[in-house]
């Protein structure tokens, strides 16, 4: 899915909908801004999202900053790529952060959830609302 | 109160830089990426401007003494062109600010004060200056604030000399550490020290504002082959915090004093007589104070300034500056803690947004140069 066809939250966060399984990620913008990723952190399977509340954490060098809900619903995946994590060896392997950068929109997704709501969908903005609220914050 | 801009702030911003207020100014904390121009500084060279410093000087037959009077280290024993680092203490022995300060020669000192900090002590000298006329002693001073009227930029890295010596007439390889000299650049006249605040060789040269654009446009433009960059306080703090120096509104408060945050070399109690002497001795005297030391954490979450810290259920101490190190590759931070706790290969807890994490006391500082002839 192409990022004109996702939908958009003010804290930039992206959303894909297919069916009633929302694919979550933040977007370019939102990674230009934070610049120097350190760390993330990531719901667990099952737990519950309340649109507009926090479900997450990235960390920069510089802040850390809350992730947001852009829909309500159920974690059903989330991208362990970008958490550290035990290789089948037991050996540790570290978050590739990076794919938050080289594909915020593909290899970055964050989680995937179930909506609940899906009306709540509404709320959120396109690519070009998006790009024009960008516009107006990027000063 | 409207922020204050550099001479440089055009450049900044027509070159990506991000501006952020820090000390009452407007200043780029970065212009591409902290860790990219962390890394510039640490392999190449890098180009801070650090204008927001203040800068004073002291002119006069009293200069000296009043200095020797004002600052916890030795001053009568400088020599021309030496440089050496200090602090201001309060009657109490708490930190006012940290400074360096500098012998052009007997009768002109000069004094290099955090931006935040400028403005208390302009007031605190001028006060001590009144008490010591009101006691019926002259003083013969002339002291000033040039801030405002000059620029100040930091050539930080390995390459840093190189660089120097590219775009002046003369050669800085035999320029000591911590040791400055009045220069012409381009026919203006400069003062350019071997100083830094970054654990790495490096330079700062203060020029008059109209010299500031010129001056960092030649030092971008001769440093082309090296890949210098414009670096921002985003890296000035990776750095620093490194290197382990403290910074003054973090590890250093009028709450602490010098010999709590591991300043004692920079503390003569020896000396006859300066402010916040005889507090600072009973100090001295006072066992189980807290340490200011070293964490490397288990994890990459930051430690971030007021994070707590624990062993069990007790409370240790505190976290003052915390920060991913791009040398290490690890978050790393500076603490107070209680003394129990201080020893090198000591487990603590922090407390990070309701979470503990692992970390374990270790040596500052967390990275330290390959030494130079110098």
């Amino acid at each position: 899915m192409g990022p004109d066809q996702l939908k958009y939250s003010k804290t930039h966060e992206w959303v894909a909908i297919e069916g009633n399984i929302a694919t979550i990620g933040i977007t370019d913008f939102a990674v230009h801004l934070l610049t120097d990723l350190v760390f993330a952190e990531l719901p667990a399977v099952g737990q519950k999202l309340v649109q507009g509340q926090p479900f997450g954490e990235v960390e920069s060098v510089k802040a850390v900053s809350d992730l947001y809900a852009p829909v309500s619903g159920e974690v059903i995946e989330k991208n362990d790529r970008l958490t550290e994590r035990r290789g089948p060896d037991g050996k540790t392997i570290p978050a590739e952060l990076e794919l938050l950068t080289t594909s915020p929109f593909a290899d970055g997704w964050m989680i995937k959830a179930k909506v609940s709501n899906p009306a709540e969908l509404a709320n959120l903005l396109d690519q070009s609302q998006y790009k024009s609220h960008c516009e107006a914050s990027d000063h | 109160m409207s922020l204050r801009r550099t001479p440089l702030f055009d450049w900044h911003t027509n070159h990506n830089g991000r501006m952020v207020e820090f000390g009452g100014w407007e200043m780029p904390v970065q212009y591409t990426s902290i860790v990219d121009e962390h890394h510039t500084v640490r392999k190449g060279v890098g180009l801070f401007d650090i204008s927001h410093m203040g800068r004073l000087s002291f002119i006069g037959a009293d200069a000296s003494r009043l200095l020797a009077h004002l600052l916890t280290c030795r001053v009568d024993n400088l020599v021309d062109g030496q440089i050496r680092y200090g602090l201001v203490c309060n009657d109490a022995g708490g930190i006012l600010d940290d400074v360096l300060v500098n012998r052009i020669d007997a009768t002109s000192f000069g004094l290099v004060v955090n931006a935040g900090n400028r403005e208390k002590i302009v007031d605190w000298i001028g006060k001590r200056t009144a008490d010591i006329a009101a006691a019926n002693q002259s003083l013969d001073l002339r002291f000033q604030d040039h801030t405002l009227e000059t620029a100040m930029i930091a050539v930080q890295g390995p390459l840093a000399l190189k660089l120097l010596n590219q775009v002046t007439s003369e050669s800085f390889d035999s320029m000591k550490y911590y040791t400055g000299r009045s220069i012409k650049l381009e026919g203006v006249p400069a003062f350019v020290s071997r100083t830094g605040y970054t654990g790495e060789d490096g330079f700062e040269l203060i020029v008059p504002n109209a010299s500031a654009t010129g001056l960092w446009e030649t030092l971008m433009e001769s440093g082309r082959d090296m890949g210098v960059k414009p670096c921002g306080l985003g890296c000035r703090d990776t750095l620093r915090l490194e290197a382990a120096m403290p910074l003054y509104g973090h590890e250093l408060l009028e709450t602490i004093d010098p010999l709590t945050a591991g300043l004692a070399s920079s503390v003569k109690l020896e000396k006859p007589e300066f402010i916040g002497r005889d507090a600072l001795a009973g100090i001295a005297e006072q066992t189980n104070r807290n340490v200011r030391v070293g964490l490397r954490l288990g994890s990459r979450r930051i430690a971030r300034e007021h994070s707590e810290i624990f062993v069990g259920a007790d409370r240790v101490g505190e976290v003052t500056s915390g920060t991913f190190s791009p040398t290490l590759e690890q978050a790393i931070a500076m603490a107070y803690v209680t003394a129990e706790h201080s020893k090198i290969g000591s487990s603590v807890e922090i407390d990070i947004r309701g979470k503990r994490e692992s970390a374990e006391v270790v040596a500052l500082p967390f990275y330290k140069r390959a030494k130079h002839g110098t």
